[in-house]
């Protein structure tokens, strides 16, 4: 038997009984569609009164369960952080300069229907990040979409194009202000009225981009953090890719 | 059915973890793991689903349909994300043991004995 | 005072990240010092929190939303000794391998001091927080920063996979305790824990609670490397670069028992019926004690100094759940002490390893055979450390272990636990002897590991002279937490201080009202502790018990060849652990299907 079959044949009763199980346990869960939570309740009657936002879902992840989302902000930033320490560190950044990849797409149309597909996916991003809280979306949704900005820029162009546009330099602070500018206005609540991450802007008139407080600073935050940070996991990926590319010779 | 989306994310779960026990490559390994954490996410979504219901958004809204648990959107907003750290990691640390190994089939990797 | 809960984990935070935009302008010294004084500010901020909140826990809602008749609307960190202790252990250790790791790498990238904060935050956050979903994020944070941690010397296969091996399994466990918490969240339309509790208490628990709770319990298990979910634990433990190791093996996974008590005093306990306890205790106390002795004996199979801590880590974390398994003030109360004394003395074992491997090349104890001449000052303290872990009397990790074997009932645990605790000691000792004294055989069938002793980079060359000063800076921190380790049996009143408080965590509605509708909880009764005469008996038996058992281990004359039977079951064991991440899922997935159909069926 091989190592694989003999790994199956302990794996499928093991996986049979914990799917019976789950089963078991998911089969008590009420009923799909049924009211189950008092606590959502509560949310969904009072959050757009008690916090002037129209999209409820932006308000528990900024504000109710604020604290959650500060947690999830810094693992993002833990991860980038991570991935740059495990694959940086072993490269010389001076090697890429010298070795010029020959990535470069050559096509005129490719590159033509790229400015515009950067513009736009760059544009919806930022719209889906600054309207957040009114609409769907938020920061974490818009932050992505405009991070896929920077991967239509090197699909459409080059991997020296993307790396000028995002400067490691600028893109790693831009990541580590912004995580510091959400812990910031945490701390703004703090001192200004006793509690951590408590909203103390003015909540300003329903419906507009100037209303919901911190929600709506937390939410831009969160958006360039996000961005940023995507930015730099591609970056530190295509700069493994790029590696394995053959060089041009030496001009 | 009523525990239909429930049981759909039961399987997904084991799935997943079908991935884990048989994948030769790291990199499908961590797909894996994806696809089992997103069973996490159909099952919380299922959970804050009302019959009838409405997304929790308040501008347009229909009068008169409850609003679906905006809670457990959020948690999983929280949890997407904890799956790209995750992925970042294990998806750079595959790339690693292709770098030092020449390889990336778990499998293939038995430095570590007893 | 409430300003101070959420500052403990915000200040290592916003440091971690100023410090990573900036570090790489910064000259080398600069981020270590910064990140020390974090460390160091955590530390005392927990320490305040401990005394503040002796007999009067604190609540800290975050973002102003306070429970609306009774209806937690928001996130809440519960504060007690027993959670500000974990804290202050978490950042003892850290501002301890932070001081080591100044001196002991010699580049170490500008983004290291930044995840090491990051992952005391994390830590932190873990211990403190009493909303479900919050203990998964700040659980998350922890790990995420871990695995890159785990992973940084980069250029080593091994290291590679233990690192992946560790990310892939733990996240494993991560996942399922999420699916626990979307089942329990289904059932009782809460993420608070005391609300939890509460509703539970009011509407009985039903299958979709069980699972989940077993489910989560899997995840908690994972974390803290119980068996069959430890294998991830040996392979990282021992990869691990040592500052680094130190806190794994130190404080991460032990936190994971902690947390699973609060969360089952604070959100189940109180739901479940008298035959559910039950049935918590009996399949908690068989895992806790297959635990035990799996962790010690492949403990004393190991011939590799990392392994064996990471061993005996696993086998500790057996005796930290067994205490947890009793649900009783006395094991509960025992466990916590033991978590913090126990933890700090790992922590210097693998300081002081890592001093001796740097200084003599090779982490395997056979291959040091006789060379412990020139550094006997981390043999030392490692020996030291070691007789601190075997429980000896009346030092720190005695008093925990003796409220252990003072809990009443279960006559037949305290052995099994006296005879782990001796054999994991013994294995310390054992190297000790072969390194330092040269006595015991070279070659040992039960025993080669045949791996040659790893280096790990950035770390200076093999027997490099190091010099009285850095050699002094690399045993300080150890030394210390020594110190710490021994010291704190005589702390006075913290067994009786630890029972009252493992009364008060225990007491599921005074709790719940403390939490929902802040109503200060009843004065704890004041109570002390003294071990009695079997817990000393145990204690002393223990103690030499593991220097026989390494006597006997290192005897000159060649042992006879061990029975047939020992070996072949010393060889399966082994097989066992054998590195291939597959194999640890379908253990995973075992242990999560075995644990859940029992507690399907018998918690009501």
């Amino acid at each position: 038997m091989t190592l694989v079959h003999r790994r199956l044949s302990f794996f499928v009763p093991a996986a049979v009984l914990l799917t019976g199980v789950l089963a078991w346990g998911l089969a008590g869960m009420p009923s799909f569609g049924l009211p189950h939570s008092d606590y959502a309740r509560y949310i969904t009657a009072h959050a757009a009164g008690q916090r002037h936002v129209s999209n409820i879902v932006s308000s528990v992840v900024f504000d109710y369960r604020g604290w959650d989302t500060a947690g999830e902000e810094l693992m993002m930033f833990a991860a980038v952080m991570g991935t740059a320490l495990l694959l940086r560190d072993d490269r010389d950044d001076r090697d890429e300069e010298r070795r010029r990849p020959t990535d470069a797409t050559t096509s005129d149309a490719v590159r033509t229907v790229r400015a515009g597909a950067v513009a736009l996916t760059l544009l919806v991003g930022l719209w889906t990040v600054a309207f957040g809280y009114l609409t769907p979306g938020g920061g974490f949704q818009g932050g992505v979409v405009a991070a896929s900005a920077a991967l239509l820029t090197w699909v459409g162009g080059s991997y020296r194009r993307l790396r000028a546009v995002t400067p490691t330099t600028m893109v790693d602070a831009t990541e580590g202000l912004a995580a510091v500018g959400f812990l910031a206005v945490g701390l703004l609540g703090l001192v200004a009225a006793g509690s951590y991450l408590q909203n103390v802007l003015p909540l300003g008139t329903p419906g507009t981009l100037t209303s919901t407080g911190t929600i709506a600073v937390l939410n831009a935050a969160t958006g360039l953090e996000i961005a940023a940070a995507f930015v730099l996991i591609f970056r530190e990926f295509l700069e493994e890719h790029v590696e394995t590319l053959p060089a041009r010779e030496e001009p | 059915m009523s525990v239909y989306p429930y049981l759909v994310a039961g399987v997904l779960f084991v799935a997943g973890l079908y991935g884990v026990v048989t994948s030769r490559s790291y990199v499908h390994l961590g797909l894996c793991l994806t696809v089992t954490q997103s069973s996490t996410y159909v099952a919380l979504v299922s959970v804050g689903y009302l019959r009838n219901g409405q997304a929790p958004i308040t501008q347009g809204k229909t009068p008169g349909k409850p609003f679906v648990d905006p809670i457990v959107q959020a948690m999983t907003l929280t949890d997407v994300v904890v799956s790209v750290a995750v992925l970042a990691l294990v998806l750079s640390l595959a790339l690693l043991a292709h770098r030092t190994h020449g390889t990336a089939d778990p499998d293939r990797m038995r430095q570590m004995k007893g | 005072m409430d300003a101070l809960v959420p500052l403990v984990v915000v200040v290592p935070l916003v440091l971690a990240a100023l410090l990573a935009t900036v570090s790489r302008w910064l000259p080398r010294g600069v981020p270590d010092a910064v990140g020390i004084a974090g460390a160091v500010t955590v530390t005392v901020m927990s320490l305040v929190l401990l005394q503040a909140t002796r007999g009067d826990p604190l609540v800290s809602w975050f973002g102003g939303w306070h429970p609306v008749h009774g209806l937690p609307v928001g996130i809440a960190f519960v504060v007690d000794p027993m959670a500000a202790s974990m804290a202050t252990l978490a950042g003892l250790l850290v501002s301890a391998s932070l001081v080591f790791s100044w001196r002991y790498f010699e580049e170490v990238g500008h983004l290291y001091h930044s995840l090491v904060l990051v992952f005391l935050a994390g830590m932190v956050g873990f211990s403190l927080s009493a909303d479900l979903f919050n203990i998964f994020v700040w659980l998350e944070l922890m790990s995420v920063a871990a695995y890159a941690l785990c992973g940084y010397q980069i250029h080593e296969a091994s290291v590679v996979q233990g690192a992946v091996n560790f990310a892939i399994i733990n996240s494993l466990g991560t996942f399922t305790m999420l699916m626990g918490v979307a089942m329990v969240y289904a059932s009782t339309g809460q993420l608070n824990l005391a609300a939890i509790g509460h509703h539970l208490a009011e509407h009985g628990s039903d299958s979709a609670v069980a699972v989940g709770f077993a489910l989560l319990t899997v995840g908690f298990l994972v974390k803290g490397g119980a068996v069959p979910f430890h294998f991830w634990l040996s392979d990282a433990y021992a990869v691990a670069a040592a500052p680094v190791g130190a806190l794994f093996a130190g404080v991460m996974s032990d936190l994971a028992f902690h947390t699973f008590a609060r969360v089952y005093w604070d959100g189940f306990a109180a739901g479940f019926s008298a035959e559910a306890h039950v049935a918590v205790r009996a399949l908690l106390l068989a895992v806790a004690v297959v635990t035990m002795v799996v962790g010690a004996v492949m403990c004393w199979l190991q011939s590799d100094l990392k392994r064996q801590v990471a061993f005996l880590t696993v086998s500790h974390g057996g005796i930290f759940l067994a205490g947890i398994a009793l649900l009783s003030p006395l094991g509960l109360a025992g466990a916590t002490l033991y978590v913090v004394a126990d933890g700090v003395l790992k922590a210097a074992l693998f300081l002081s390893f890592a001093v001796v491997i740097l200084r003599l090349g090779s982490s395997d104890e056979l291959r040091l055979h006789g060379r412990g001449r020139s550094v006997v000052t981390p043999g030392l303290l490692f020996v030291t450390a070691a007789l601190g872990l075997s429980a000896a009397p009346p030092l720190g990790t005695f008093l925990a272990s003796a409220m252990i074997y003072d809990s009443p009932g279960f006559g037949w645990l305290p052995p099994v636990i006296a005879v782990s605790a001796a054999v994991t000691a013994a294995a310390v000792l054992r190297a000790a002897g072969r390194i330092y004294l040269g006595w015991g055989v070279v070659e040992d069938p039960l025993r080669s590991s045949g791996r040659p002793g790893r280096r790990h980079e950035g770390e200076p060359d093999e027997g490099a002279d190091l010099g009285l000063a850095v050699r002094t800076w690399l045993l300080a921190p150890a030394f210390v937490l020594v110190a710490i380790g021994f010291g704190l049996a005589f702390v006075p009143g913290i067994a009786g201080e630890a029972v009252a408080e493992a009364h008060a965590a225990q007491d599921g509605p005074a709790r719940e009202a403390l939490v929902l509708h802040g109503t200060p909880p009843p004065a704890p009764r004041p109570t002390g502790y003294k071990a009695s005469g079997t817990a000393w008996g145990y204690g002393l038996g223990t103690a030499a018990g593991s220097v026989l058992l390494a006597g006997a281990a290192l005897r000159r004359r060649p042992a006879r060849r061990p029975l047939r039977p020992v070996l072949a079951g010393a060889r399966a064991l082994r097989r066992v652990h054998d590195g291939a991440v597959g194999d640890y899922a379908v253990w995973l997935t075992a242990g999560a299907g075995v644990i859940g159909a029992v507690w399907a069926l018998t918690l009501r």
